[in-house]
């Protein structure tokens, strides 16, 4: 730790970061511009300092009850599919067989969906979910549900949350898979020998070796679903009403459908900067987790 | 200027990103110039100066919508220049904390 770090090749990456000037840099900072000013098109900016921020952060405003709205909708959105997909990806990892032809096939059927653009995602489950001509909207429907995901808004939450779930714990299954397959072994056969139970086999070997890739499978799922867009936006367009306008939706309303861009701007920046600490906390943690330290090391 | 209209430069925002780049610049000379080893402070993560910069930043960010939120950009104080006076918003007092702050993080973090 003591060792000094040459940064100088750093400087290698200059082409890039004049690509990436161009592509991301030149916009943020026009999107900055936007938040401090208001515009009725034309190119014509009006001065308005921090009124968008002091509008956004407070609740009391149309536009900050909408943002604090959408973002709470967004939370629970993530925490619910979370609490989902990760734990079944672990019992779908751990009862995929471990060798012979039908890895191949499982590996084959959990990457379908992961190859499926969102829209199309989105599309399929529009349709399968109408009570008029979609097979799952029609069954439920027969069987006596009053299920509607377009006038009913737990019925539309279900079915974002059931397709989300459809879509993507297959990621945090191949996920844990990976994870096993790299346990040797040596850690089974210890366990046998010392008589242990299927659970304390997970408890002890399995979910300590798969810490690292559920981290990472945490992580992506968070920030998928708290930018989630195109999904809900397709099957329930938001609604009913506002019940699944997610952060995105609402960003996208103000900015393409008011053309409120000060609004906008203001909003995308504080959910930018949300989701930079978030990464940031998920990355610190990933890349210092199961680091072997001394336990006492002062600041230089 | 026509052709960078869109991007609706003002003075205030230009001065914030010049400073923001002759921050980096600075930094960027350092790493070169004085190369560094990274250090392990009360956060128990190991950071390099540049580390401690993204922490600052960020924690800035924070501490001006906190400040914008619950305490509001009311002005605290008008300075004599021109005919009415210019204004300073309570929201510099944030500024301050955020400075005082990120001197904290360089020495500690």
């Amino acid at each position: 730790m003591d060792k000094t770090i040459n940064q100088k090749a750093w400087f290698l990456v200059l082409p890039v970061f004049a690509v990436v000037a161009f592509s991301a840099i030149l916009p943020l900072m026009t999107v900055v511009n936007y938040s401090m000013q208001d515009t009725f098109g034309n190119n014509q900016f009006f001065w308005n300092g921090v009124g968008w921020f002091k509008e956004l952060l407070d609740p009391s405003t149309d536009l900050g009850s909408r943002f604090l709205a959408s973002l709470g909708r967004n939370l629970l959105f993530s925490a619910i599919i979370l609490a989902i997909e990760v734990p079944l990806g672990i019992v779908v990892a751990l009862s995929m067989p471990r060798e012979g032809w039908t890895v191949a096939v499982c590996l084959v059927i959990l990457a379908l969906p992961l190859l499926i653009p969102w829209n199309v995602v989105g599309t399929i489950w529009q349709i399968f979910g109408r009570p008029d001509i979609g097979l799952l909207g029609y069954t439920l429907n027969s069987l006596g549900f009053d299920y509607n995901y377009v006038s009913n808004e737990f019925d539309a939450w279900a079915t974002v949350i059931v397709m989300d779930v459809w879509h993507w714990t297959s990621l945090v299954a191949l996920l844990c898979y990976a994870g096993l397959k790299s346990i040797p072994d040596a850690y089974y056969q210890a366990a046998q020998i010392d008589g242990a139970s299927r659970w304390a086999v997970f408890k002890a070997i399995q979910l300590p070796k798969m810490n690292r890739v559920l981290l990472i499978a945490v992580l992506l799922r968070f920030m998928d679903s708290f930018m989630i867009y195109t999904e809900p936006f397709v099957v329930t367009g938001g609604g009913p009403g506002n019940s699944t306008t997610f952060v995105s939706i609402e960003l996208v309303k103000i900015a393409l459908g008011q053309f409120d861009l000060g609004k906008a701007a203001a909003l995308s920046l504080v959910y930018n900067l949300i989701i930079l600490i978030v990464c940031w906390v998920f990355y610190t943690v990933m890349t210092n987790a199961g680091v072997e330290r001394p336990a006492k090391q002062g600041g230089a | 200027m026509e052709h960078i209209a869109w991007m609706a430069w003002t003075l205030p925002t230009a001065i914030f990103f010049v400073m923001l780049a002759l921050t980096l610049g600075v930094m960027t000379w350092l790493a070169a110039a004085y190369p560094e080893a990274e250090r392990i402070g009360v956060l128990r993560i190991p950071t390099t100066r540049g580390d401690r910069l993204f922490i600052s930043l960020v924690l800035a960010a924070v501490i001006h919508l906190l400040w914008i939120a619950f305490v509001g950009t009311d002005p605290i104080a008008t300075l004599p220049i021109g005919e009415e006076g210019v204004e300073i918003s309570s929201l510099w007092l944030a500024t301050l904390i955020s400075l005082v702050s990120a001197v904290a993080i360089f020495r500690t973090v």
